[in-house]
């Protein structure tokens, strides 16, 4: 069964985003002094604007997502999240049915709700912040205001460090969990083109499926 | 497909909120925003600099026609005194400079208030004035001052030739205690005074310490006839600044301090005083100020043209070969080793070493006690730290030296090194350690246990000058980068690329890679419970 779950908007904010985010880390690491790539002038080049870019795009992704009403996929929930936490660690393996069914009103198992709550409230701002911070701590008005009492840049700098880290590591965990859905592939197709193969109503046609391959 | 219709449909008047939106809220602040980055982006104050320090300096008087300076002068003084009828002020005025004290009064965290300068401090290049001051103060604006008995309130001791000569004419003698050659035409040098030029200052500052750049390194004869690559502001290609023009002087007041007679933060020449505190178009090299000083990334590497010492070992000195002094040249010309100074590093294009510095320091007084498990006397000490706000990165020439000092009593010993005559103690005639030593410090009024060695000491010299074009000023990368950039030593602060807290990178990186093995056990079960399955399904 095909659902349309994701909008035009909606797919071209989660690219724009996830370029930009393994662009972020890309030139943020070479800043960290991890390893030498554009060279660091570039590098902060391209990563302050970079930024600017993300932060103009999430004033846009905010404002879809209280019009269209889809913060209301990210209302958390404790219902299925046991079942849910169940499923990847032992259902996977038996085949057992998703325990969370995906619909147009919600696209969310509780797990994706609490961690992509979790990056919308605390770790996007907490980066967007800090390397706000980071860019303007001397600075905010063009030096007409000195300072922000900031005499050492380095718990800044630690704060956006661990958040790049986390955030590496979410995608990492992301990238390999939309592998779990119908097929390997339903997941990326869906946010490619929109439609999702959705698993069968049932346990039994879903036997019959594998039956039949 | 009706599925795909009834979402589109649901939204209809969302989508055209959304275009209303963009036109009308977010358009318009994406143009603020980008037109108020982008404000105030032109920096005009080198243009304007430029302008004014273009104007050349019209003199109000022309001395070739004073009356009184129409005939011979026999003796300096009395072309002072009469230099003084006109400008009646002026001595005075010249009696409470440093210049002519070589002492000033300042106060030193732990030690209180302080009268110091060249006048009783040391050194590591020769050493000290005290005992050589008959050769030491041919570099004094004065006549006659060799030894203490020296009048230091008579106005018309006062050298004002050795500043204001423009004719190029004027010369000190050597161990002439100040006194011009003998045989000049004062009166005729008289006739072309006018304001201090670069070779003016020159005279002394750019051969401290025994020849041309031996002390600063960043001061030598070459700034005479400086290329823009050299030094942008004294360059004789376009810019042809004066001393004078950044060390502003009021009432023979000059602006400007050498921290290794200076100890306080005032009357600095700054380059801020002309460029601001934001001289840079980009307000990501703008902040670096707070912490940064001008001159470390704008002095890449200092003696440009003509090399510094960097070493002085004077515990060598005294050797003889077939009972004569000698020298070893290397082969530029350096003096590498001569009997009467002992052992010599020189270096060109010398990358600076980098300290905080806040504009106070201290000094080892010849009456300070070398604490017993001291190896090394610091000459001075250049005080700051990262929390001090007044505090800043700056480039210094650090000079080492290995000098004599008392075993028993451990001081630091001033030792006698020139004299007019052999037998009267001095080093340099004599060769002679045990009385160099006796004499000095007789004429110091310290006592000599008469047991002494030879101890390391550090001096620090503030390097400012032989500002580089911009194109050459240190890259982001000097600095920003994980090990060997310039500031590696500074602690304290957080240098992105270079600084990293070890225990975020290592939870990182555990982080990524636990993630990453929980993922390759994940996916190793799947696959093998899948090809069970598809195996289990074709039989």
């Amino acid at each position: 069964m095909k659902v349309y779950l994701y909008s035009r908007y909606e797919r071209f904010w989660h690219w724009t985003q996830a370029f930009l985010i393994f662009f972020l880390a890309l030139t943020g690491f070479e800043i960290h002094g991890s390893y030498s790539f554009f060279g660091f002038e570039n590098a902060v080049f391209l990563h302050n604007n970079a930024a600017w870019v993300l932060i103009v795009l999430i004033i846009f992704t905010i404002f879809w997502h209280f019009t269209t009403g889809e913060w209301r996929q990210y209302l958390p929930t404790t219902k299925n999240l046991k079942a849910q936490i169940e499923y990847y660690i032992t259902g996977i393996f038996r085949n057992a049915p998703h325990p969370t069914r995906k619909s147009t009103i919600s696209k969310l198992n509780p797990m994706q709700r609490l961690v992509y709550l979790g990056l919308k409230i605390l770790f996007i701002p907490v980066m967007v912040l800090s390397g706000l911070v980071y860019m303007f701590y001397r600075y905010p008005l063009h030096g007409r205001i000195e300072s922000l009492g900031i005499d050492n840049l380095a718990p800044v700098a630690y704060i956006h460090t661990l958040g790049a880290y986390i955030l590496l590591a979410f995608v990492l965990v992301h990238v390999y969990l939309i592998t779990t859905g119908h097929t390997l592939t339903s997941n990326l197709n869906a946010m490619i083109t929109g439609w999702e193969e959705l698993e069968s109503e049932t346990e039994t046609e879903r036997q019959d499926d594998v039956k039949k391959s | 497909m009706h599925t795909k219709y009834s979402v589109s449909n649901q939204h209809p008047v969302a989508m055209k909120n959304i275009a209303t939106f963009l036109l009308t809220v977010m358009l318009p602040l994406l143009i603020i925003t980008i037109v108020l980055r982008d404000a105030g982006r032109d920096n005009l104050v080198l243009e304007d600099l430029r302008e004014e320090y273009s104007i050349p300096h019209i003199p109000s008087v022309d001395h070739s026609k004073h009356a009184e300076l129409q005939r011979e002068f026999t003796n300096p003084h009395e072309l002072t005194a009469t230099c003084l009828s006109c400008h009646t002020e002026r001595g005075e005025e010249v009696l409470a400079n440093a210049h002519w004290n070589w002492e000033r009064e300042a106060y030193i965290e732990g030690r209180g208030v302080t009268y110091l300068g060249k006048r009783n401090l040391i050194n590591n290049f020769c050493t000290g004035i005290l005992s050589n001051e008959a050769t030491c103060n041919r570099c004094h604006i004065g006549y006659g001052w060799a030894d203490a008995s020296f009048d230091h309130s008579n106005p018309n001791n006062i050298d004002c030739l050795i500043c204001h000569d423009n004719s190029g004419l004027y010369d000190k003698a050597r161990g002439g205690a100040g006194y011009p050659v003998p045989g000049l035409d004062l009166g005729k040098i008289a006739q072309q005074v006018g304001l201090p030029r670069k070779d003016n200052c020159g005279y002394c500052h750019f051969y401290g310490g025994g020849g041309n750049n031996v002390k600063h390194g960043d001061l030598e004869r070459a700034l005479l006839t400086a290329s823009w690559e050299v030094d942008v502001h004294m360059s004789m290609e376009n810019t042809h600044l004066e001393c004078v023009d950044c060390h502003k002087t009021t009432n023979h007041q000059m602006l400007g301090r050498y921290y290794g007679v200076s100890s306080e933060n005032t009357q600095r020449a700054t380059c801020e005083s002309c460029h601001t505190s934001m001289p840079h178009v980009n307000n990501k090299l703008n902040e670096h100020t707070i912490k940064v000083a001008c001159q470390t990334c704008h002095i890449p590497v200092y003696a440009k043209v003509n090399p510094t010492k960097m070493h002085w070992d004077w515990s060598t000195a005294t050797d003889r070969r077939d009972g004569e002094p000698y020298e070893i040249l290397d082969t530029l010309g350096n003096l590498l080793y001569t009997s009467i100074k002992g052992d010599f590093h020189w270096r060109q294009n010398a990358v600076p070493d980098y300290v905080w510095f806040n504009g106070t320091a201290d000094h080892h007084l010849i009456s300070d006690v070398i604490a017993p498990n001291d190896t090394v006397i610091y000459i001075n000490t250049l005080f700051g730290d990262a929390r001090d706000p007044d505090s800043r990165i700056h480039p210094v020439k650090i000079h080492t030296g290995r000098q004599p000092y008392d075993t028993e009593y451990r001081t630091i010993i001033q030792a006698k090194l020139w004299d007019a005559q052999p037998g009267a103690g001095a080093l340099w005639v004599d060769l002679d350690w045990d009385e160099a030593v006796q004499r000095g410090m007789d004429y110091v009024g310290m006592p000599v246990s008469g047991e002494f060695d030879f101890i390391d000491s550090k001096m620090f010299l503030l390097v400012n000058h032989m500002v580089s074009p911009a194109e050459q000023a240190l890259s982001c990368e000097d600095c920003h980068t994980r090990s060997g950039g310039r500031l590696e030593s500074i602690e304290g602060i957080y240098i992105p690329a270079q600084t990293t807290y070890a225990a975020i990178d290592y939870f990182g990186l555990l982080m990524l890679l636990f993630s990453f093995i929980g993922i390759a056990i994940h996916a190793s079960i799947r696959y093998v419970v899948h090809r069970k399955n598809s195996k289990t399904a074709t039989h």
